[in-house]
C-alpha cells in the first residue's frame, strides 16, 4: 500500500506577527516554526495505518524553502519512510489552487492508495488544498475527520459537524482524507527514531519541475486587525491584579452579589 | 453583479445561515438566486428564485451529487460569485465547485472593504484583503460575520431541480452529541480553561476559581482534544454555545470557533499573558498575567470575601 501525507510548516500561532515589506504576508524573521497542528494528526493517522497494514510505504510531502526540511524530519521521526520536498522559496505567494496543482502533479505519478492532509493550515486557514488535490486526481475526499478506520480497500470515517454532531461516511480507496484536531493523539518522536530519521531518504525537487500553474487569487493587502478598543487592559503583580479584578467584578457584574 | 447563494439543510432541518448569505449579497449590492438541497416543507425566507433539489432523493451528504446539481444551476444562472457558509457543509463543497469552474475560492470572508473581501489569517492576528483573478469566484462566509439585524422575510419562487449522477461517498447516518455531562448553556458564571493551563494538573486551578465564583468550568478545544477535560465541557462551534453573565477565559487565545461559542456572554474577563491575543476583541477586560500565578491568588481572595 502506498500512502502520502502532506504537511505544512507554519509559525507558532502565539507569535507576534508583523506584515512584511511587500505587504502581502507576514515577516518571516524572528518566528519559531513548527508543523501545522492539523498535519500532526494527519501524520499520526498515516503512521497508524502503515502499522496496521504492515506492507506499506509512507511518503511525507512538504512545499517551501529549505527551512521546511526541519519539519519534515519530525514527520520522518514519527514514522514516515521517506520525504519529498518541493523546493519553493515563494510558496507563501501561491494560493490553494497553485499549491494543490503541485501536489497533484506529484501524486498522479505515484498512484497513492491513500492521501492524508490536515483540514486546514493554521496560518491561512483556507481548508481547500486537500479537496482540490482529490478533485484534480479524480478520487473521493472525506473532510474534517475525527474518526478514521480502514479495512479491505474501504475507509470508514466520522466527519465533525457543528454542535457536537458527527456524520458517518465511507468511500473506497484510492481516496484522500483531511484531518481535524482530536482525530488521534499525535506521538512524540523518540530519540532513537529521531536518529533513524536522519538516515531516511529525502528527495528535494525544484518547484519548476512540477509545472506550476498561476494562482487564481491575488492578495491586495495584509494588515493587522483594527483594534476594536473598549476592552480594559489590567496589569500588575498577581495580588494587585486580583484586587483590581474583584473590584471590577463588583462594579460591572452581579457575579459577587 | 450576480451571486448564487447556497443554503444548508441538515438532519431534517433548514439551517439559519441563509439569512447571512442574503445579507452578504445585499451588502455587495448584488442580485442573487439561491440553491438548496432540502425540503419543500421548510423554505428559507427569501424574495427570489430558489433552485430546490429534494433531499430525499439526493441524500443528506452526497458531495458528488450536490456538486453536479449546483454546477447545473450555475450554468443556468451564470453568477459571478457562488456564496456558501464556511461550515462543515460549505468548506467541503466549495473547493469541489471551484475546481470544476476553475474559479478562485476565497475562504472564510469576514468583511467587505472597498468592494474587496477580507479574510483572517494566523488566528485572526492578521487580515488579508484578496481578489479573484477569475470571472467567477467561490466564496465562503465566516459564521456570524454577516448576521442581519432582521430576518430577510419573503417567500421564494421555487424551481425544482434534480440530478441523476451518483456519488463516490456513502453517507451512513448521523451520530448525535453524547447525552449527559454538563449543560453549560444554562450556567450563569463560567470559568474556562485554554491551552495556556499548560498541563492537566492545572485544570484544578480553573475548577477552584469556578467554585469560588459559584459557577461551572468549561474548556476550549485544545484542552478537550488533549483529554484534560470531558467533551461536555467544550465551549465553541463544535461544543456548546454559552451566554453566561460572566465568562472568565483563562489562557484562551481566542480562536474564532471558540469566540463564536461565548461572545454573547454579558461580561467577558480574559486572563492571558499575550495582550494582543484575539480573545481581547471580545473581552470587556483583559488581565495581562500568567493564569498559573493569578488564578490561585484570585481564588483565595474570593474565598475570603
Amino acid at each position: 500500500m502506498k500512502i502520502l501525507v502532506c504537511i505544512k510548516q507554519v509559525p507558532d500561532m502565539e507569535s507576534r506577527f508583523k506584515v512584511n515589506a511587500a505587504g502581502n504576508w507576514y515577516e518571516e524573521t524572528d518566528l519559531a516554526w513548527r508543523m501545522n497542528e492539523y498535519d500532526e494528526y494527519a501524520v499520526e493517522q498515516a503512521v497508524q495505518l502503515k502499522q496496521q497494514v504492515g506492507d506499506a510505504d509512507l511518503t511525507v510531502l512538504c512545499i517551501g524553502s529549505d527551512r521546511v526540511k526541519e519539519t519534515m524530519k519530525k514527520a520522518l521521526a514519527m514514522g514516515c519512510d521517506r520525504g519529498f520536498h518541493i523546493a519553493d522559496d515563494d510558496s507563501y505567494l501561491k494560493d490553494p489552487f497553485a499549491i494543490a496543482t503541485l501536489i497533484a502533479a506529484y501524486a498522479k505519478e505515484q498512484s497513492f492508495d491513500l492521501i492524508f492532509t490536515g483540514m486546514q493550515s493554521q496560518d491561512r486557514g483556507s481548508g481547500q488544498v486537500g479537496v482540490l488535490v482529490a478533485e484534480m486526481l479524480g478520487i473521493p475526499s472525506l473532510t474534517t475527520l475525527v474518526e478514521f478506520s480502514y479495512a479491505d480497500g474501504t475507509v470508514n470515517a466520522k466527519r465533525e459537524l457543528e454542535g457536537g454532531i458527527k456524520a458517518k461516511v465511507s468511500c473506497a480507496t484510492p481516496a484522500l482524507v483531511t484531518c481535524q484536531l482530536g482525530l488521534n493523539t499525535p506521538r512524540y518522536p523518540t530519540l532513537p527514531n529521531i536518529m533513524k530519521a536522519k538516515k531516511k531518504e529525502m528527495i528535494s525537487t525544484p518547484v519548476a519541475d512540477l509545472n506550476p500553474e498561476a494562482s487564481l487569487l491575488e492578495v491586495l493587502q495584509v494588515t493587522p486587525p483594527e483594534k476594536k478598543g473598549g476592552g480594559l487592559i489590567l496589569e500588575g503583580d498577581p495580588a494587585d491584579l486580583a484586587d483590581q479584578l474583584i473590584k471590577l467584578l463588583k462594579e460591572k457584574t452581579t457575579a459577587l452579589a | 453583479m450576480k451571486t448564487l447563494l447556497v443554503a444548508e439543510y441538515r438532519d431534517g432541518k433548514l439551517l439559519g445561515t441563509s439569512s447571512e448569505l442574503i445579507n452578504f449579497a445585499s451588502r455587495l449590492d448584488a442580485e442573487s438566486a439561491m440553491f438548496l438541497v432540502g425540503s419543500e416543507n421548510q423554505l428559507p425566507e427569501y424574495n427570489g428564485k430558489l433552485y430546490l433539489a429534494d433531499i430525499g432523493q439526493t441524500g443528506e451528504f452526497n458531495p458528488g451529487q450536490h456538486k453536479q446539481l449546483l454546477l447545473d444551476v450555475i450554468a443556468k444562472e451564470q453568477p459571478q460569485m457562488v456564496v456558501l457558509p464556511h461550515s462543515s457543509y460549505g468548506w467541503d463543497l466549495a473547493p469541489r465547485i471551484a475546481l470544476a469552474l476553475k474559479a478562485a475560492q476565497i475562504s472564510e470572508v469576514v468583511e467587505i472593504k472597498d468592494g474587496n473581501l477580507v479574510v483572517p489569517s494566523c488566528n485572526a492576528k492578521l487580515r488579508r484583503e484578496v481578489q479573484a483573478t477569475t470571472d467567477i469566484s467561490v466564496v465562503t462566509l465566516q459564521g456570524g460575520a454577516f448576521t442581519p439585524t432582521e430576518e430577510p422575510g419573503g417567500t421564494p419562487e421555487v424551481i425544482k431541480v434534480d440530478a441523476a449522477v451518483g456519488g463516490d461517498i456513502q453517507f451512513n447516518g448521523y451520530e448525535e452529541a453524547e447525552a449527559g455531562g454538563v449543560d453549560l448553556s444554562k450556567a450563569e458564571i463560567i470559568v474556562s480553561a485554554g491551552r495556556g493551563i499548560g498541563k492537566p494538573e492545572n485544570l484544578e486551578l480553573i475548577e477552584n476559581l469556578a467554585k469560588a465564583l459559584k459557577g461551572e468550568y468549561g474548556a476550549s478545544r485544545p484542552v478537550i482534544d488533549a483529554e484534560w477535560a470531558d467533551q461536555s465541557r467544550q465551549v465553541g462551534t463544535t461544543g456548546q454555545t454559552v451566554t453566561p453573565k460572566l465568562y472568565v477565559a483563562c489562557g484562551i487565545s481566542g480562536a474564532i470557533q471558540h469566540l463564536a461559542g461565548m461572545k454573547k456572554s454579558e461580561f467577558v474577563l480574559a486572563i492571558n499573558t499575550d495582550k494582543d491575543a484575539p480573545i481581547g476583541e471580545v473581552a470587556d477586560a483583559l488581565a495581562v498575567a500568567d493564569l498559573k500565578q493569578l488564578v490561585p491568588v484570585l481564588t483565595e481572595k474570593l474565598n475570603a470575601l
